[in-house]
């Protein structure tokens, strides 16, 4: 209620002549103030408080929160627009991380919050009896937490900077400092009811312009129901658009080009001073034979405009020979596993179903997520709280696909085929403030646009949803502050458990034991300080790709978690010496495939070679988890049966995670 | 029944939902998405398959984890390991 109160009287400010900037600052200094707020209400310096919320939080409340510590920038903003690039094909990421929930429901947030102590390393510490499995916990937690926690921040940077104008890096601090003050000040429970908070608004600034858009285009404001009738009406223009005369003429513009520039490309550096010759013959002949005006010109801006030097032709070239991407016609939206050849449609197949496996693995095995079903009252609760946690997040990702096909919708019928000179507000506004976002330049000069005219980024999607709904800027304001929502919740269950890891497993458990619990939250609170800044800093070099980096972090959890987590609950033959060794040899063959198989990190590693000799099974890098779950499973089982039998202790505490709460008298029976 | 007895009782009838509901999910996930050309039929507007993994299989997925916290919280207290104020503290 108070959102929708405070976003009205941000409309009518705007009304009233505010600027677009400063609603912007209104925006971000609201939302951070608030969650602030939320932060210094909840401080604690009580040990359960700190690290699992006094385990006190209601059933729905944590699935909210649970919701908005799952849902990233990369969901909130990339979503909906790789649904839009990709079709069918972006659906592996709907399921992946919607399925992910049917697993930890069922294989470990009960029994995890029956265990009922304070991290995922604390679970794999008591089962698999000491500190060598401990140790192994944290280096995998920290490992994909980490990566992840950059993605986060570097989401929040990118966020700031173009709600408010600041720069980058300015945005990046900015944001952390929004992210420190709730986990810093209250820990778990601060960041509990921050994210609380942060779910509803992020909900609200996702389904507002969605349900506009969804009145306008189809009458009725309920997109998910109603994107059907609006999915045949896409899939006809798209065959018109398929065969439409024009659009082939600007795809072979596209592929001329890309031809050229290959040709030149090969002849470097001897085609450099050819072409360099040819255009200024071309200016001298228009001289000398007195042509118009107007060709004397041109040919003067072909001579001046060509690349200065060897390096910047080869750039360029570069740039045109990419062209070749977008001389392919448009690919059908619900099309799947769009193909040439009957191969290279398994193969995408087989890397979809195995995208969709990591995804889900991945997702029962991030520990930031694990840990926020400690938080719950008992094991009854906790169960409650995955249902809630699946229907709240369920809600988003129910409706970008939605979204992402009536976006379509008005782009292939409003904005192909209007004239240049009328493009909508909304086009000009953001060509301008970023091009790789969106472009439109008229290839074939006939004044109208057409499909492959249009250049588009993924970010657009969510970002401009409110303008081409025809709203006004105050929702852009409110899309933005739940990107930034999205982004900060996520950050802080990232950095908490990055600290938690530390300062409980790594300096509790191991390193000094009889720490009393102040220093131990002081210790916490020290080392959260240091993660943050260091993940900020890692972030505003901006030098990794950082979405590879979110899709890596889910691979690596899986095969270093998952298969230590289930069967150690489900098996109680599983022993340390084979958790530690599967654990071990997942993450090592994750981030091998990972390695050789992908161009940053091969440029990291210097590994040289064809990607392809080291390609099993055509799998492309972003699924290396489909390697390492399977093989942590298998080293899992063949050690443990090789080694000797687990502890007493170690099956006692199998039988206890198994069931809720035994009677307190064991041997009155009841009538069962 | 003594209490071992009823613990082995209840962990195998645990066993056996999740052993279900994993199918359940396994089917309209991986089963539907490896079929996806076949059925690609028209469904209300969408194509059968795109609408499965759009909508449909997270339906689904909710309705499992819903089914199974109801199932399990009834069978805790079929068997008497439901949490009460009484008993071991978790």
């Amino acid at each position: 209620m108070g959102v929708i109160g405070f976003v009205l009287l941000l409309g009518w400010l705007e009304r009233v002549g505010l600027t677009r900037t400063w609603i912007g600052y209104v925006f971000l200094l609201a939302t951070v103030v608030l969650y602030a707020a939320i932060g210094v209400m909840s401080r604690t310096t009580n040990a359960a408080e700190y690290y699992v919320a006094g385990r006190r939080v209601p059933a729905i409340f944590n699935g909210m929160a649970t919701g908005a510590d799952w849902m990233s920038a990369a969901s909130f903003i990339g979503l909906a627009g790789t649904l839009y690039l990709q079709g069918y094909t972006g659906l592996a990421f709907i399921m992946g991380w919607t399925g992910g929930y049917v697993l930890v429901a069922l294989f470990l947030a009960p029994y995890l919050r029956k265990f009922g102590q304070y991290t995922i390393p604390d679970f794999l510490g008591a089962r698999y009896g000491g500190h060598a499995a401990r140790s192994v916990g944290v280096m995998v937690a920290i490992m994909c937490s980490f990566v992840y926690l950059v993605a986060q921040i570097y989401g929040v940077g990118l966020i700031t900077s173009k709600l408010t104008g600041l720069s980058f890096g300015e945005g990046v601090f900015v944001g952390l400092a929004g992210i420190l003050v709730c986990s810093f000040l209250g820990g778990m429970r601060a960041v509990t009811w921050t994210q609380v908070a942060q779910y509803i608004i992020l909900i609200l600034a996702y389904m507002i312009p969605v349900f506009w858009l969804s009145a306008k285009h189809t009458g009725n404001p309920l997109p998910q129901v109603a994107y059907g009738a609006v999915f045949d009406k896409v899939s006809a223009r798209e065959k018109e658009l398929l065969n439409d005369p024009k659009e082939i003429a600007v795809r072979k513009i596209f592929a001329d080009r890309a031809d050229v520039a290959e040709i030149r490309l090969a002849g470097l550096p001897g085609s450099f001073e050819e072409g360099k010759l040819q255009l200024q013959g071309t200016l001298d002949q228009a001289k000398a034979r007195r042509a118009s005006g107007e060709s004397v010109l041109a040919a003067q801006k072909a001579v001046d405009t060509y690349p200065k030097d060897v390096n910047a032709a080869k750039a360029a070239w570069n740039r045109d020979l990419a062209l070749r991407a977008r001389s392919v016609p448009p690919q059908r939206h619900g099309e799947a596993y769009p193909a040439e050849s009957e191969s290279a449609k398994n193969i995408a197949r087989k890397n979809f179903l195995a995208l969709v496996f990591c995804l889900m693995v991945g997702t029962a095995a991030l520990p930031h997520i694990l840990t926020r079903y400690y938080t719950t009252s008992g094991v009854k609760e906790a169960r409650k709280s995955v249902v809630w946690s699946l229907f709240f997040i369920t809600l988003l990702y129910i409706t970008a696909p939605a979204l992402a096909v009536l976006v379509k919708f008005d782009i292939y019928t409003m904005l192909v085929g209007s004239e240049f000179a009328k493009l909508p507000a909304w086009v000009n506004s953001w060509a301008r403030v970023d091009p790789t976002l969106l472009s439109i330049t008229d290839i074939n000069r006939d004044g109208i646009v057409q499909l492959a005219e249009i250049s588009i980024g993924s970010d657009i999607v969510v970002l401009a949803t409110p303008e081409i709904a025809g709203l006004p800027y105050v929702i852009s304001g409110l899309v933005a502050a739940g990107g930034l929502a999205a982004a900060l919740s996520t950050a802080d269950g990232l950095l908490l458990t990055i600290a938690n890891a530390l300062s409980h497993d790594v300096y509790y458990k191991m390193v000094n034991p009889s720490a009393s619990t102040t220093l131990r939250i002081s210790v916490s609170k020290a080392l959260l300080l240091c993660v943050a800044m260091l993940a900020a800093y890692v972030a505003a070099r901006k030098s990794a790709d950082i979405l590879f980096l979110v899709s890596a972090a889910f691979s690596l959890a899986a095969s270093g978690f998952f298969p230590a987590l289930v069967l150690g609950i489900f098996w109680k033959r599983t022993t340390a010496t084979a958790a530690i060794a599967g654990m071990l040899s997942g993450v090592a063959v994750t981030f091998y495939y990972m390695a050789t198989n992908y161009p940053w990190l091969r440029g990291l590693f210097g590994i040289t070679g064809s990607i392809s000799s080291y390609t099993w099974w055509d799998m492309l890098p972003i699924s290396a988890g489909v390697f390492g779950v399977p093989l942590g499973f298998a080293v899992i089982i063949i050690v443990s049966l090789f080694t000797r039998r687990p502890t007493a202790a170690e099956v006692a505490l199998v039988d206890f995670v198994r069931v809720p709460q035994l009677p307190r008298d064991a041997t009155k029976t009841r009538n069962g | 029944m003594d209490t071992a007895q009823r613990q082995r009782e209840y962990w195998r009838k645990n066993l056996r939902v999740t052993a279900i509901l994993m199918v359940i999910g396994f089917v309209v996930t991986f089963v539907v998405a490896f079929f996806a050309r076949e059925l690609s039929f028209n469904f209300f507007g969408w194509p059968f398959s795109f609408w499965m993994a759009a909508q449909g299989a997270l339906l689904v997925y909710v309705a499992l984890v819903w089914f199974y916290a109801h199932y399990m919280n009834r069978l805790d207290h079929e068997y008497g390991f439901d949490e009460t104020s009484e008993g071991e503290q978790s």
